[in-house]
């Protein structure tokens, strides 16, 4: 287990590699003028220059090297600068956004919070929500609880994002007036007062992120429930006089989370980039409304340095899936 | 019947339904049988006869719904097992009465170990915890013939052969020493050595524990070397039964006749095709009153598309279910 974690771990660096390269072309096939954003009054021949002062008179593969040893050597070193104060990085330079001047790592860790708290806090709670419904959904298969439960997240599985949040929005906010329609980000939490502030505003993001996950994950747990709950070696548990809880929490649940925990993790990265719109509907300016303006401004050390954060969390939480996979199901030995 | 010993099981009237789309399928149909202890029961009869459902519902064991339970009384150790509450049949699953199945592939939990699953029931209807509960799951799979316990005690289901999955299965319907075992088509998945191995291993463990023991089956030749005395069923009821020699020489019940033809001749002729039984067996979706049997029996007369005969002694302890027998029965006495 822990060879085939090693070499896992080990073949992810040339696949990460390949996707930044992927990325890197595609981006720079992506039509668009980093410069169109500035003002129309200045002149050409300057803005060939504020081109060539981005790096963009280079040939393609000085431009991905040099992008390679910024994200991969000069911002570590960055990092442990900050963390140390020992000064490692000299003066290397970092990956600088081109709409702010700053580097996109400071950014990035600027919107962090704001998505780890609304969107993080959503995928917990679908999962929390979720898994419960699915066991019990099954277990009493064609229930008045199944019937609404299963209802309930068909709902939720087809109904956009968008849609249910701006109904939200126009419930709670415009005729309830209980939740602010807008998430502030400038908000901090000091005490009790301010942080049932906190509280009223990441309800409705999270309550609309949180039904569309648990929705997805409900689901899936319901009808790995079903699988399982006709197998037979759970008549031979419960011929051994084994009480129905333990039959359905111990015997049924363990083979019933196998796939699930798969599905569970993999979404995990979608949590980073995937909340966009809802982002967008609430705005909270968290990473996916980063990506979103980035894109728009054609911004392309931070598409490409996002980007790839997203697809670094992929990889590892494929990693982990299959990990948790060996560690839950025997039969699955990696040597 | 049983005048001298009480019977350790005895069922009466019992009878199962199952509710599907089509209607109601009386699965069991009046079944009344004893079993005494030490007895090694054979029952036998063709897929879908009910010998499975009938086995499973003394426990409550069938999923409900579909299955209903209408009506009957199973007494055991002078109780109703179908009267009882979950909290006291659970008791008697896996502490008096064990059970083992068909398929030892799927029959065990993938994800646990063997050691695990054994120690189970020993938890729960002994109270053995740690040391007590492992040293007796390791006495049981000595007991149950599987080399090397202490190596294979931790190992999981899918690192043991079928054959070796029955006897861990065996070993955990044995856990609490149970008065009755239920073996419903232990061998029907195992190659042949397997099965010899098998039988081999339950004829020795009843002369050691002395439990009685409910075989289903329908391979008319392993109730021939295991059975004390057969049951043979057709569409949810029993048509006749008999100990062990006397059905195999005198075979009453057209269908057990039928049966036994179908057993192919190792030795003798080759050029024989083997024989089977003409038509398909019935589903019984209106409960009864006329023989299942009438539409592929030889013999079948007006009576038997009318009234629905009744399980009668013939010979001594050898009671059959036809019309062509009644008026014998009257002459025998």
């Amino acid at each position: 287990m822990f060879n085939y974690t090693i070499r896992r771990t080990l073949l992810a660096i040339p696949t990460l590699f390949f996707i930044s390269l992927a990325l890197f072309l595609l981006l720079d096939l992506a039509p668009g003028d980093p410069t169109a954003q500035l003002p129309l009054t200045i002149p050409p021949e300057v803005r060939e220059k504020i081109r060539l002062a981005l790096g963009l008179g280079e040939p393609f593969h000085i431009r991905f090297l040099l992008w390679l040893e910024q994200f991969f050597i000069n911002e570590p070193l960055h990092l442990l600068t900050e963390l140390t104060g020992v000064d490692f990085s000299g003066d290397r330079q970092r990956v600088i956004s081109w709409q702010s001047r700053s580097p996109v790592m400071d950014i990035v860790v600027q919107r962090l919070p704001q998505t780890l708290w609304v969107v993080g806090m959503s995928y917990v709670m679908g999962t929390i929500i979720a898994l419960p419904i699915g066991i019990i959904s099954a277990y009493r298969q064609y229930s008045w609880f199944d019937q609404i439960g299963t209802f309930v997240s068909m709902v939720g599985f087809s109904i956009p994002t968008f849609f249910t949040g701006v109904l939200l929005i126009v419930i709670f906010s415009v005729h309830l007036g209980w939740f602010p329609s807008i998430y502030d980000t400038t908000h901090v939490v000091t005490d009790w007062g301010s942080l049932i502030v906190q509280i009223k505003q990441m309800i409705m993001p999270t309550m609309v992120l949180a039904l569309y996950n648990a929705a997805q994950i409900s689901r899936f747990m319901r009808a790995s429930m079903l699988d399982n709950l006709n197998q037979d070696y759970v008549r031979t548990a419960r011929a051994k006089g084994l009480r129905e809880n333990v039959v359905l929490l111990v015997h049924v649940l363990r083979n019933s989370m196998i796939p699930v925990v798969t599905v569970i993790a993999i979404g995990v990265p979608t949590v980073f980039g995937g909340a966009i719109i809802t982002e967008q509907v609430f705005k909270v300016n968290g990473l996916g409304q980063l990506l979103i303006t980035a894109i728009q401004a054609n911004d392309i050390p931070m598409v490409q340095t996002l980007t790839f954060i997203f697809a670094v969390l992929i990889v590892l939480f494929n990693l982990l899936a299959d990990i948790l996979y060996g560690i839950l199901d025997p039969r699955i030995r990696y040597e | 019947m049983s005048e001298d010993i009480s019977p350790v099981l005895s069922v009466k009237d019992l009878k199962v339904v199952f509710s599907t789309r089509k209607g109601e399928v009386h699965a069991v149909n009046t079944i009344n049988f004893d079993l005494n202890s030490g007895e090694l029961l054979g029952v036998v009869g063709e897929s879908g006869s009910g010998k499975s459902v009938t086995m499973m519902s003394l426990l409550s064991l069938l999923p409900s719904p579909p299955a209903k339970i209408n009506g009957g009384t199973v007494s055991f150790e002078g109780k109703d097992l179908l009267k009882m509450n979950q909290k006291e049949i659970r008791k008697i699953r896996g502490g008096k009465i064990g059970f083992i199945f068909q398929d030892p592939m799927t029959s065990l939990n993938p994800v646990f170990s063997v050691g695990f699953q054994i120690m189970e029931p020993l938890k729960k209807h002994m109270g053995l915890t740690g040391r007590k509960a492992q040293d007796r799951a390791l006495e049981l799979l000595e007991l149950v013939g599987i080399p090397d316990p202490k190596k294979r005690f931790k190992d999981y289901p899918h690192q043991f052969s079928g054959g070796m999955r029955q006897r861990v299965m065996i070993a955990i319907a044995l856990t609490c020493n149970p008065k009755l075992l239920i073996a419903d088509e232990p061998t029907t998945a195992l190659d042949v050595t397997i099965q010899a191995q098998i039988l081999e291993l339950v004829r020795d463990l009843r002369k050691k524990l002395g439990m009685a023991i409910i075989w289903i089956t329908h391979d008319l030749g392993v109730i021939a070397g295991i059975a004390t005395r057969v049951i043979v069923m057709y569409a949810g009821q029993i048509v006749e039964q008999a100990n062990v020699d006397e059905l195999f020489a005198n075979p009453q019940h057209p269908y057990t006749q039928a049966l036994i033809e179908t057993i192919p001749a190792v030795r003798g002729e080759r050029t024989k095709r083997l024989n089977s039984i003409r038509g398909q067996a019935p589903t019984t979706l209106i409960e009864p009153h006329f023989c299942s049997f009438h539409p592929r029996c030889d013999f079948a007369f007006n009576k038997c598309t009318s009234i629905n005969p009744q399980l009668i002694e013939q010979r001594k302890n050898h009671l059959v279910a036809c019309h062509l027998f009644e008026d014998k029965e009257v002459a025998v006495g």
